[in-house]
């Protein structure tokens, strides 16, 4: 027994030690400023490239992990991240959860299309109905009247429909299933908005790849996909009905279009059924949340002015164009305005970090 | 004194402790994560078919992926099984020893190695638009396709421990048989299987398993639809998958009732191995 004792001890003794190392090196690097980050998916190509460019041109070093919307908020509520990002904006309830104050930050805006595989039907165009009856399960044939109504001219082929959604949680289905909860009383009162849904008919893929591919190797299929995925992929996509009744492609002008509108000063607003009468209406924000008060769990001032430093970088001219090289839309003028009003709200123990 | 037998059984002591520890580790998180699900559903939880993650509405029952995971492992098991039975006998006994044999049992191996998102994809755009063209549906996706890549997965592992079974039965069983006048199928059915039953079911219990806990390809492949598929070639989804598919964006509720889903299949494929066990002492 005693024999077993001293062994525990010495081991004990020797995992201590080597704590005591890693601390040591820990704090000699501490000096240099690096930021973490974690969150939406929605949004990775684009954070990727800017992260990089940043670091690239300012030394800082920038971390950011890929782990959904919901990791990202959970992530800054431990407060092991310097800043988290999410597609859907916390609601007040949520924001009650945190232990201090949090601001939103948008960053870009992404548009969800809805694609297809016809072949020979190019420029499909759905009205508010026909896309809901089709995801609801009321229109299953490809040549139903109504789809026919409104696409004159256009042969539509004897073909069942197969619908095909995101199987994991994401912000895309939370901008998708809030479009179709604002067009029909029906969608919101059946099926609703989230991240992800009880859907009637169809079938699920994992992530924008998962329903491309299902879509591209399904003749007949239909379903929703992030429009940066689908401007890179090619995809055939339908024109979809917006508020004012036009018809209208999806592209980074029709998307930014829809943040063209009155705004809340926290900028948070759900985009989805703009009254821009040029907007794509299947549109929304992305955002980065951090503190309002930076001074929490002993980071340094000037970590907190790094990163109030990087976001207002996200927000210009440079990393938008990034964006758009990745086919996000960039914000309008005023978003960015307010946005940087945002920022400026953002204190290091009680004072702005940003003039 | 500390000598080496004592620090042997000292060592060996420890590390057997710590299996228990991350055992009964793993099975209390899970029980403490699933509790808040339990609570709101109780039993319920279990027969429920309901899966409705939006909010204000929410309501998580496991009934369509229990019943999606045992369907498609046992699709996997009735498939697997004349395969892989045909293929132990042809290597451990009809072919043994010739370079045959331990060529097939080379690529059985292989299979037993090869990642299973690789299978996922290898269904993907081979299988599925196999199954569309046979005409079973329209889209290929389904708890018979995904029973299908499960059976090709879980082959070379049901095929190599029968294998190791029937080459264990002594030759001097066989040559006595032989002696009195047996032709090979008698050895084969009179022999070799009785004397290796227990371990080639083992294999198929340790098949069935395997198949039930099996995520990527299997999410790939069932069409990931939250609802009691209602044929072989409906959409479903299975108790892995959905926990695969959901984990990243969950919280509250749903975490809860996802933990809780792990928590069974924990204790699934606990029974399996324990009913396992429980046959082979009987046979």
């Amino acid at each position: 027994m005693k024999k077993i004792i001293i062994l525990i001890v010495t081991m004990a003794l020797l995992t201590a030690c080597k704590n005591n190392k890693s601390e040591n090196v820990e704090s000699s690097t501490s000096k240099i400023v690096s930021l973490t980050a974690a969150g939406a998916t929605f949004p990775l190509p684009f954070y990727n490239m800017a992260f990089e460019k940043y670091t690239k041109d300012s030394g800082i070093l920038l971390t950011y992990g890929g782990i959904g919307s919901g990791g990202g908020i959970r992530s800054l509520k431990d407060k092991v991240v310097d800043f988290g990002a999410t597609d859907a904006f916390l609601e007040q309830k949520e924001e009650a959860e945190f232990a201090a104050p949090i601001v939103h930050i948008p960053t870009c805006i992404g548009a969800v299309v809805v694609a297809y595989n016809l072949q020979g039907v190019e420029n499909l165009k759905l009205s508010n109905q026909n896309l809901i009856d089709i995801f609801m399960g009321k229109i299953t044939k490809w040549n139903d009247a109504q789809l026919k109504a409104s696409n004159p001219g256009v042969k539509l082929p004897d073909m069942n429909i197969s619908v095909a959604y995101r199987s994991d949680g994401s912000g895309t289905t939370y901008i998708f299933s809030d479009y179709m909860s604002k067009i029909s009383p029906e969608w919101e009162k059946t099926i609703g908005r989230g991240k992800a849904l009880q859907w009637p008919v169809g079938m699920g893929a994992k992530g924008n790849p998962g329903v491309a591919g299902t879509i591209q190797q399904t003749p007949g299929a239909i379903g929703y996909i992030g429009s940066e995925f689908a401007f890179a992929q090619k995809i055939s996509f339908a024109q979809i009905q917006n508020s004012t009744g036009n018809f209208i492609a999806p592209s980074l002008e029709s998307i930014s279009a829809s943040a063209q509108g009155d705004m809340p000063a926290d900028t948070k607003v759900m985009l989805t059924n703009s009254s821009d009468s040029n907007a794509y209406p299947i549109s929304g924000f992305t955002w980065l949340i951090l503190y309002k008060e930076q001074n929490y769990n002993g980071r340094t001032k000037a970590q907190a002015e790094e990163t109030v430093k990087f976001l207002s970088w996200m927000i210009e001219k440079e990393a938008q164009e990034i964006a758009q090289q990745v086919h996000y839309a960039a914000l309008p003028e005023k978003a960015v305005s307010q946005a940087k009003e945002i920022l400026k709200s953002v204190v290091y123990d009680g004072e702005p970090l940003l003039k | 004194m500390l000598n080496g037998e004592r620090i042997t059984k000292i060592v060996l002591f420890l590390t057997s402790l710590i299996i228990i520890f991350i055992a009964s580790g793993m099975v209390l998180t899970l029980m403490e994560g699933a509790i808040p699900a339990f609570k709101e559903f109780g039993f319920k939880f279990i027969i429920s078919s309901d899966w409705n993650p939006t909010d204000g509405r929410e309501s998580y029952g496991a009934l369509p992926f229990i019943i999606g995971t045992i369907a498609t492992s046992i699709i996997a098991l009735l498939i697997c099984l004349p395969l892989a039975f045909s293929t132990s006998l042809f290597i451990g006994e009809i072919y043994r020893g010739t370079k045959l044999a331990s060529f097939i049992g080379m690529m059985v191996d292989m299979l037993a190695g090869i990642p299973s998102i690789v299978y996922g994809l290898w269904g993907f755009y081979v299988l599925r638009p196999w199954v569309v063209d046979m005409g079973f549906n329209d889209q290929g996706y389904g708890v018979f396709t995904a029973g299908l890549i499960l059976a090709i997965m879980v082959i070379p592992y049901a095929t190599s421990i029968s294998v190791e079974m029937i080459k264990m039965v002594q030759n001097d069983l066989k040559e006595a048989a032989y002696s009195l006048g047996a032709t090979r199928k008698d050895v084969i059915f009179s022999v070799i299987l009785p004397n290796a039953r227990s371990g080639i079911f083992t294999s198929y219990i340790l098949a069935f398993g395997r198949a039930v806990g099996e995520t990527m390809a299997v999410t790939m492949l069932i069409g990931n639809s939250n609802i009691i598929p209602k044929g072989l070639f409906d959409t479903g989804n299975t108790m892995a998958s959905l926990i695969a598919n959901q984990f990243g964006e969950a919280d509250g509720l749903k975490l809860s009732s996802l933990v809780a889903i792990a928590l069974l299949l924990f204790f699934i494929t606990g029974l399996i191995n324990g009913f396992g066990k429980l046959l082979i002492k009987k046979l």
